[in-house]
């Protein structure tokens, strides 16, 4: 069966995940309410502003319901989203999941005159194990950085030596966004090694 | 590594969807739009409402200012420049603002034409009227379209009548054949690749904001029903006799527009929103959408 996979909907590039998962089988939804998370195999934190997200998720009652649901099915975070899981965050406000065992910094690339692509490699396990180096072209848009991981952070990809993919169990998280470029890998490599790692 | 291609500049734009940008004139301003939920704000130093009551030539903001709301916000900062005005958009991109709006809401300094925004490291968004004069805007390098409204007047008919013009067109286009497209180019003096390209796609190139008008969270409500990805709010918030409380309102309104009973409550005890103006009341020399070509 296809999974489900919901999007955090309050605010951000929604819907350019909802068309990655869709392409990659799954059947994407958007969440808004608590009751969206309802029958749900995984979610995806998509990027937008950390700051209005985490307003919105404590004006509509998504917070605790969302912290529930995080701990027990995978996450894929990208950008705000893994502001949002980490431990700790430099000047935001609001206090963060603590899920993810990684610091980071926000904004920490510059402004968006400051933001790049480039083509970094990762290790995309391809389909039976064999886990051949890829490129993956990473778009990062006033990106954050992860400034410290625990030691039970995986680093997934870098550039110049600083991490920029990272997974923890269930969690993964990237600085880059990859529901921006025409490529759906990584939303493919998600659903077969976290959503559903059994049947494949 | 490449730095600032289009993709980066649409990038920012996409994640901005769903939110709110509000217009502030200070660092206090800035300060009580990030905390209300504001997913950017436009630095100006007169919101359009006074540029309007004010008369006189509107132009780009101090630095000084701009500067200080930089400083005051985490969240990302534009600031508008006159129609053509290559110089204070050379500025501004100096300045490292994250978007620039050529604006119609500043006296224009061409009037024959755009900014071509291709040369800019910066992204640009760009007001419009209709489907042709964003598919122009677009061609010229915009990364984000606004449909423009009438700012300044905390009345939504024109955003109304501007969205449905642009997403009609939309509509019309995936409806016509590959035969008809170039005499639709034409009427709609658009680039045909782009007119091509929006027929096959049924969407802009880029997102597809709205402004010009917005007072009440029901009024931004209504944006997103017509098909508006994000809101720009003006005069709105800070006209209001609440600004912190319309502008948290305006927020959660942006976000949860399909939920009747949500908006209720989030339209409940708001205080007074801005005055407004008929369109009637207005003088045609005065009227700001007819800026731009």
């Amino acid at each position: 069966m296809a999974p489900r996979v919901g999007v955090l909907a309050l605010q951000g590039a929604v819907e350019k995940h909802m068309r990655h998962l869709e392409a990659a089988g799954a059947i994407p939804r958007p969440v808004l309410l608590p009751t969206d998370l309802e029958g749900l195999d995984a979610i995806i934190l998509p990027g937008g502003e950390s700051t209005t997200m985490s307003r919105l998720l404590r004006t509509s009652g998504l917070f605790e319901p969302l912290r529930d649901f995080m701990r027990s099915h995978p996450v894929l975070a990208t950008c705000a989203g893994m502001i949002l899981l980490s431990s700790q965050v430099d000047n935001l406000p609001y206090e963060p999941y603590a899920l993810l065992d990684i610091d980071v910094d926000r904004n920490a690339w510059g402004r968006q005159i400051f933001s790049f692509h480039e083509d970094i490699p990762w290790a995309l396990p391809s389909g039976n194990g064999s886990a051949a180096p890829e490129m993956l072209k990473a778009i990062f848009i006033r990106a954050p950085r992860i400034t410290r991981q625990g030691v039970g952070v995986e680093v997934l990809a870098t550039i110049k030596d600083e991490p920029v993919a990272v997974r923890q169990g269930h969690f993964v998280a990237l600085t880059f966004h990859p529901e921006l470029s025409a490529d759906n890998r990584v939303h493919r490599w998600f659903l077969s090694e976290i959503v559903a790692p059994d049947s494949c | 590594m490449k730095v600032s291609t289009f993709e980066e500049k649409v990038g920012l734009a996409e994640m901005i969807k769903g939110g709110v940008i509000m217009d502030v004139t200070n660092a206090d301003q800035a300060k009580i739009a990030e905390d209300a939920g504001a997913a950017a704000v436009m630095a100006l130093e007169r919101i359009p409402s006074d540029i309007r009551a004010d008369g006189g030539i509107a132009r780009m903001s101090d630095p000084k200012m701009i500067k200080e709301i930089q400083a005051a916000v985490t969240i990302p900062v534009m600031a508008k420049c006159r129609i053509g005005h290559i110089a204070e958009a050379k500025l501004l991109e100096a300045l490292e603002v994250d978007f620039v709006d050529e604006s119609e809401v500043l006296t224009p300094a061409d009037d024959a034409n755009h900014i071509y925004k291709h040369n800019f490291k910066i992204p640009f968004v760009c007001g419009c009227r209709n489907l042709g004069e964003a598919l122009r805007r677009v061609g010229e390098g915009a990364a984000m379209i606004r449909t423009k409204g009438e700012a300044g007047t905390g009345n939504i008919v024109e955003a109304t009548r501007h969205l449905r013009s642009v997403i009609g067109g939309i509509r019309r286009l995936t409806l016509l054949d590959p035969d008809e497209l170039m005499a639709e180019a034409k009427n709609l003096g658009a680039p045909f690749e782009l007119v091509k390209q929006v027929a096959e796609t049924g969407k802009l190139p880029v997102p597809n904001f709205s402004a010009g008008g917005v007072a009440t969270p029901a009024d931004a409500a209504l944006m997103r029903m017509l098909g508006a990805e994000a809101v720009f709010v003006g005069s709105g918030i800070f006209k209001s006799s609440d600004p912190e409380r319309m502008a948290k309102a305006i927020v959660e309104a942006t976000t949860h527009f399909e939920d009747a009973e949500r908006l209720v409550e989030i339209s409940t005890g708001l205080g007074q929103a801005m005055r407004g103006l008929d369109m009637a009341e207005i003088p045609e020399d005065q009227i700001l959408q007819n800026r731009g070509w």
